[in-house]
């Protein structure tokens, strides 16, 4: 069995042990309205998740998508104080996620520079960028469609209330749906694979490598810029702080999910099922009141067993083979 | 690899002269920034970090990362404040040593995890990052130690004089020193940098690679528990938050002070640039009344120019085959 369909297994099996365990222990942890409105939790990092999970299958990473989604707020709040309608409003903020993520990958792919530094230095630069602009002040009163988009559902919009999906975690489902077929069922995601397997073999048999990081990069920076819409829209202010530390939380979901950090393997199926596992995990920790810290410490513990165990999986696997007898000409 | 040096020599000593013009244009709008009192200020309040890039170079040297230090950082803090509130007999060389060796345990741990399971840097001290940050919380139960829960000792620290200057800048000093000596004239010290210039070169000459990457990690993790000590003395304060995001500003110095996070390539010097160039934008921006929201934009945009510079140069370096003519010419000349 590939390794990969292993973990997908395991992160199944660990889904239904979280859900069984809250279930038991927390009352009203399963119920249906519950559990719909436990993905407003997680639907906007969830977003970013996915194009990560690109990102990081083609070896690079990106540490700037939370200050990306702080900056493109930002922007959105001045366009709504220069009263624009919130159409406007929301194709800001997706111009300014790419045009951040595109200062990223030209960065990236001009010099030659490892992602990982360049997505520091532009953390602090959007993240101080939003900071400059906004100072300790805060935009508010965002129009009503917005607000709507953030914590509507989609029954109430179609005129079935009993149909309680959030608004934010249909969108997380069409784009979950969209990344996975880009990358398990075109040419688009194979050449993403081989670039992140080995970019001077990928250069050498014709894959334009580099403009693939940067619309990897590009693309990253537009899903951040609609997470920070959705995020936006769902507390109905901004503040420069918003989002603080959700690369990480981007990054353990991909991680747990099951791609490989220095890139070349993984599977959007795996990543959508962490997604859930934590999305969950995170949600029974909040009935029990356990505190945020808490959570996040668990969760930094959790992304490195997840990196352990199948390290140690493969490593019983090679012992088994090296220990089976060689049949020669079999 | 004397072009490389030449080379090394020749930025360090343009980044000085930046640091030098930079200051002097802040002395030009605001002449108390040139005082003697207020440099030393700058120098005082640049000593944590000092400290701290010492620790993050060792790190970077050998291609790595340590994202946790100011986790690290601010978990040794709060368990020497909690430590000295429960034991008042403690002295200030005993905290010193109980925050080394707890700092030390905390970076082994990552270096555990990253040479056992051959994991990336980056990916580990980003999953303690936010371990030893919530430790702090668990430890602390949430609550913060104020001027008074602060053992004296730890307080006095950063604070006693020797010749004048404060007890803060002696303790960079001291790293500084150490740390000059260790990569010039230790075999550990050398061996850091074969280990990040070239890895598998490293290992057929010998180098025990895992021992030394475990010996890399408790080092970054010792420093930080000596600054988290500092810190804690110096603001007399300790919370679950303290130095939080602290991590990138120290990079950012290594990075600005020439030190690649490729592995290999750095000097104390350099850090010690990267330090003061830092220190002085932190301390002119009050002075010159520009909003302290601005800092952490400069501090991204330096990055991003220092890798930029830095990342063309080494290019040039690793194209050239041969020097050119007239390049060997001058090279022999200077060592006639």
């Amino acid at each position: 069995m590939k390794t990969s369909r292993l973990w997908e297994i395991i992160l199944v099996m660990l889904l239904v042990t979280v859900m069984g365990g809250f279930g038991a222990s927390t009352s009203g942890f399963l119920d249906i309205y519950n559990l719909s409105d436990s993905t407003f939790n997680f639907s906007e990092k969830a977003l970013i998740a996915l194009p990560m999970a690109l990102i990081i299958i083609a070896g690079e990473i990106d540490i700037s998508v939370a200050a990306i989604i702080a900056l493109c707020s930002v922007m959105m709040g001045l366009s709504k104080n220069a009263g624009a309608g919130p159409l406007t409003i929301t194709l800001v903020g997706m111009v300014a996620g790419a045009a951040c993520g595109a200062l990223n990958g030209v960065l990236v792919t001009r010099f030659a520079l490892p992602s990982i530094v360049v997505t520091i230095g532009t953390l602090s630069l959007y993240r101080g960028a939003a900071l400059v602009i906004l100072g300790d002040g805060a935009v508010t009163g965002y129009p009503d469609a917005l607000i709507t988009l953030g914590n509507g559902y989609v029954g109430d919009l179609v005129g079935v209330p009993e149909f309680q999906l959030p608004l934010e975690f249909l969108i997380f489902l069409i784009a979950a749906g969209a990344f996975g077929i880009v990358l398990h069922t075109t040419v688009w995601g194979r050449r993403i694979f081989a670039i992140g397997a080995n970019p001077v073999a990928a250069r050498f048999s014709g894959i334009a490598v580099d403009r693939y990081r940067v619309v990897l990069f590009v693309v990253i920076g537009v899903m951040a810029g609609l997470a920070s819409v959705l995020l936006t829209g769902r507390i109905g202010s901004t503040r420069p702080n918003i989002a603080m530390g959700w690369e990480l939380d981007a990054i353990t979901m991909v991680i747990l999910g099951g791609v490989n950090i220095n890139g070349g393997s993984g599977t959007l199926p795996g990543v959508v099922l962490a997604i859930f596992v934590l999305g969950m995990f995170t949600f029974g920790l909040q009935m029990a009141n356990v505190p945020g810290i808490v959570m996040s410490m668990i969760l930094g513990g959790l992304m490195i067993l997840s990196m352990i165990v199948p390290i140690l999986i493969q490593r019983a696997q090679q012992r088994r083979r090296r220990a089976q007898p060689v049949v020669v000409g079999a | 690899m004397n072009m490389k040096l030449i080379f090394l020599r020749h930025r360090e000593t343009l980044l000085a002269i930046i640091v030098v013009i930079l200051a002097l244009l802040v002395g030009m709008r605001a002449p108390v920034f040139l005082t003697a009192g207020n440099l030393l200020d700058v120098l005082n309040d640049s000593s944590i970090l000092a400290i701290l890039v010492m620790g993050q170079m060792v790190v970077l040297l050998t291609k790595g990362i340590d994202l946790s230090v100011a986790s690290s950082l601010a978990l040794t803090g709060m368990f020497c404040a909690v430590l000295g509130k429960a034991f008042p007999w403690l002295n200030g060389p005993g905290l010193i040593l109980i925050a080394l060796v707890f700092g030390a345990l905390l970076g082994a741990l990552n270096g555990l995890l990253i040479t056992l399971f051959d994991l990336p840097a980056i990916v580990v001290t980003l999953g303690t990052m936010s371990a030893y940050r919530g430790a702090i919380f668990l430890l602390s139960k949430g609550a913060w130690m104020n001027e008074q829960d602060i053992h004296p000792a730890i307080k006095s620290l950063p604070r006693f004089e020797l010749f004048g200057l404060p007890g803060l800048l002696w303790f960079a000093i001291a790293t500084l020193l150490l740390g000059a000596w260790f990569f010039r004239y230790r075999r550990t010290g050398r061996e850091m940098y074969a280990l990040g210039g070239n890895l598998n070169a490293a290992a057929y000459i010998g180098v025990p690679i895992r021992r030394r990457l475990m010996q890399v990690y408790a080092i970054s993790g010792a420093l930080a528990g000596l600054a988290g000590l500092l810190w804690v003395g110096r603001y007399s304060i300790a919370f679950t938050e303290l130095a939080s995001g602290y991590e990138l500003t120290v990079i950012a110095a290594c990075v600005i002070g020439g030190v690649s996070t490729a592995g290999g390539i750095g000097t104390v010097t350099g850090a010690i640039l990267g330090v003061l160039f830092a220190g002085v934008i932190n301390g002119a921006l009050p002075v010159v009344h520009i909003s302290p929201f601005w800092q952490q934009a400069i501090s991204g945009a330096v990055i991003l120019v220092a890798v930029v510079v830095n990342a063309r140069s080494e290019r040039r370096l690793g194209k050239q085959i041969l020097p050119p003519k007239a390049a060997m010419r001058s090279e022999q000349g200077e060592h006639a």
